[in-house]
């Protein structure tokens, strides 16, 4: 089963899934980063440290997270992926568009 | 390629098949090469020249059937999944009675296997919704991200709804699909295989009589050319009765984004110093204007130098569209100033002057008047529009992620185009689990006909399998085929009319109709029919091969329409079939059948005519009138069954 632990740092909501990241747990990250927004939060990024298996739905759910936030006037970046979930990067090509940040920090303080 | 072992080339009956294709292909070839090399008869080119291209037009037809066949096979029993898997069954609907979706529905809740299903409807009808929920249905109806944006059909309808599901496995069923209990039994089992993204079974219809006036029952697509397909890991998905893999159609989505935001992205920033210009061009005189189209001309050269460094495409855009909308708050700023130096110095004490005085570019006002876009860069909508695009957001669209394909009406064969093209593998499972209603008039018939021709073409058009890359050569020809099959309309269309022009006008397209044309055609013929008949064995062909030939206006139409929609950007209609009887009359149906009409009449009149030249010794050869009137029969035979049709008033259930 899969957590999220949440966290805000500044305006910055971290987000930080626990365990697998894949089609059953996906909708929950997609719903965190909604109401996020909702609570004009936009600014969010997803700490995939704790992330041992993510599967192209994980990937969806992030995503969806930055079209959301990227239209609320905000932003999603990631940081800390595995070594499986930068397969998974790779494998579709994302890291044309999104950058993994080597630590929250500089996901958080990049401008 | 290698062959998938799961497959067995049984026996006799194979070879037996791939003997005729040998034969028929070979004899083909001998006929077409003395056709090209020592018949056409050049004073008349402007018939012989169309009727060999229409021959070879046929001959690759021939030959793509025949690599489909050659392989036509049939699958191993396979053993069910041996882990728990998660299922989604999705029922698609639009506008088909209500009754109908809820039978579909309950047979749903009746399959074996644990499952969750849903009613997806498009119409967003407050009665399904209510009794989906009273029998235990999910109902799914679009969220609010796609108001005022393109919908894009059932394709949209099940972008949708993967969204908010979230089944490792989807069963995909038209509404009027009743599935049989055992539909997810039967299937899942291929899915052992990692790499399958699909498995297809057949889709049959229920109100089909066996003569089959309508040519609905697709018997030899479901039968040897799918097995065919399966064969060369070709199979593709039909839109209904298919079970597919959500990571392989995430994936697709996911790939399918990077993509098109790259390509997005590369063609405006191509385009963007076009637009500047323009705007400049189109702006009024102002030097403020000015000041901001040279910042935005250098953000976006600061975009191009960002991507060029290998930032990401998240980032750079970010830091552009901050820029922008400084810039665009710059520019309220200097224009408030300017108001406020107006009322000074018309002397206005009104305070409004002191007021914006105060106002710095951060201020909340001006935040919100940029976010109205009431900047006076505003009005400059094809620049905004450019400005907008350079973002990763896919703004234009509902969703950014589109699991299946929106280039094409018909999504299905465009989606597993592209699952095939990234490595995924498909399987055809060639028993029926699910019945289905076909259309009951011929007017439906042809729109759905229409349809699948525009859709299939608009892949070819947009996304041509033969430069596909991730596809096997293979894989290529068998996608191929189809798209090549719908063009047929201008090679009937020369059949038709050359042997019209012989009787009429003694127009030939060979040096003579003699005995040596005879002993090149007719062996050619022959295997070429006896194939059919090998292949198909117990299926009824006849049906399908008149229809295809028949209805020649229809694909000549879908082609232009669909050019003129690739290229030209003309809309195409989407029509849903509708599957409740519609009873036509005479005078639609005459709108409908009148080509065929006018081309059967123009061949019994050139037969009268050529018989009477005959009787008059006017006629140029004998054997030249005879052979002709043999063709033109062929022809009326092959085209009358459109005009049967039109009188057909739909499938009646036998007294019992």
């Amino acid at each position: 089963m899969t957590s999220f632990a949440t966290e805000t740092i500044g305006t910055t909501l971290v987000v930080r899934p626990l365990g697998r990241l894949d089609l059953v747990s996906a909708p929950q990250l997609r719903d965190i980063i909604a109401s996020s927004v909702a609570n004009g939060i936009v600014g969010v990024v997803v700490d995939l440290h704790g992330v041992d298996f993510m599967d192209s739905s994980g990937l969806g759910a992030m995503i969806n997270g930055l079209k959301a936030t990227r239209q609320a006037g905000g932003n999603l970046r990631i940081a800390r992926p595995a070594q499986q979930a930068l397969v998974v990067l790779d494998l579709t090509m994302m890291q044309q568009i999104l950058h993994p940040y080597a630590s929250v920090e500089e996901a958080i303080a990049a401008p | 390629m290698a062959r998938p072992a799961d497959i067995e080339y049984k026996g006799t009956q194979l070879l037996v098949v791939r003997a005729f294709v040998f034969l028929s292909l070979a004899f083909g070839l001998r006929y077409l090469q003395w056709r090209w090399m020592n018949s056409l008869n050049m004073a008349q080119w402007w018939v012989s020249v169309p009727l060999v291209v229409a021959e070879t037009y046929a001959m690759i037809d021939g030959f793509l059937f025949g690599m489909t066949v050659w392989r036509s096979g049939h699958r191993r029993k396979v053993e069910p999944l041996a882990r728990p898997a998660t299922v989604d069954v999705l029922i698609t609907t639009y506008n088909e009675p209500i009754d109908l979706v809820m039978e579909t529905a309950r047979a749903a809740l009746r399959i074996k296997y644990p499952h969750a299903t849903y009613i997806l409807d498009d119409g967003a009808r407050d009665e399904l919704a209510e009794l989906a929920q009273l029998e235990g249905v999910g109902y799914i109806t679009r969220s609010e991200e796609w108001v005022d944006r393109p919908l894009h059909a059932k394709a949209g309808n099940l972008n949708n709804a993967l969204m908010v599901t979230s089944g490792e496995f989807l069963l995909i069923l038209d509404s009027d699909q009743v599935p049989d209990e055992n539909i997810l039994d039967k299937t899942l089992g291929y899915f052992a295989d990692d790499k399958v993204a699909l498995v297809q079974t057949p889709q049959h219809f229920w109100n089909v009589t066996r003569s089959d006036p309508l040519g609905t029952q697709a018997t030899l697509f479901y039968g040897p050319i799918m097995r065919g397909k399966d064969g060369w890991n070709s199979a593709f998905f039909c839109g209904s009765n298919a079970v597919l893999r959500r990571e392989a159609l995430m994936q697709l989505a996911l790939t399918g984004y990077v993509h098109d935001v790259a390509a997005v992205l590369k063609s405006n920033l191509r385009g963007a110093r076009r637009v500047l210009a323009r705007a400049r061009h189109q702006a009024p005189d102002s030097a403020s204007i000015d000041t901001s189209l040279a910042q935005i001309d250098e953000a976006i050269e600061e975009v191009r130098s960002a991507t060029r460094r290998g930032v990401s495409l998240a980032e750079a855009t970010l830091q552009f569209q901050r820029r922008v909308n400084l810039i665009s708050r710059e520019a309220i700023h200097r224009d408030l100033q300017e108001i406020r130096r107006d009322l000074e110095e018309i002397g206005d004490d009104s305070g409004v002057a002191d007021a914006l005085m105060r106002l710095g570019p951060d201020d909340a006002v001006v935040d919100e008047l940029a976010q109205l876009e009431a900047s006076p860069l505003g009005s400059l909508s094809a620049l905004m529009e450019m400005v907008a695009s350079l973002d990763v957001n896919r703004a234009h669209e509902s969703q950014p992620l589109m699991p299946l394909a929106i280039i094409s009406i018909t999504e299905d064969m465009a989606t597993a185009m592209r699952l095939h093209a990234l490595g995924w593998k498909s399987v055809y499972h060639d028993e029926i689990l699910a019945n289905g209603l076909a259309p009951e008039d011929l007017g439906s018939a042809l729109q759905q006909r229409l349809r699948w021709a525009q859709g299939t073409l608009q892949v070819m058009l947009r996304e041509n399998p033969l430069a596909k890359r991730g596809l096997s050569f293979a894989q290529r020809l068998m996608y191929f085929a189809t798209m090549w099959n719908y063009l047929s309309g201008f090679a009937t269309l020369i059949f038709a009319a050359t042997p019209m022009a012989y009787l009429l006008f003694d127009v030939r397209p060979v040096h003579a109709y003699s005995v040596t044309f005879l002993s090149h055609l007719v062996p050619y013929l022959l295997f070429n029919q006896l194939m059919f008949v090998v292949v198909s064995r117990k299926i009824p062909t006849w049906r399908g091969q008149q229809y295809s030939f028949a209805l020649f206006p229809l694909w000549i139409r879908a082609t232009f329409t669909t050019v003129a929609n690739v290229y030209f950007d003309r809309q195409l209609s989407f029509i849903v079939t509708p599957k409740s009887r519609a009873r036509t009359s005479r005078a639609q149906m005459l709108k409908v059948v009148w080509p065929q009409l006018v081309t059967i009449s123009l061949l019994v009149l050139s037969t009268i005519v050529g018989v009477i030249k005959l009787l008059a010794h006017a006629a140029p050869s004998v054997e030249g009138v005879w052979l002709n009137v043999v063709w033109v029969a062929l022809d009326v035979l092959l085209i009358s069954v459109v005009i049967q049709a039109a009188g057909y008033r739909g499938f009646e259930v036998a007294a019992p």
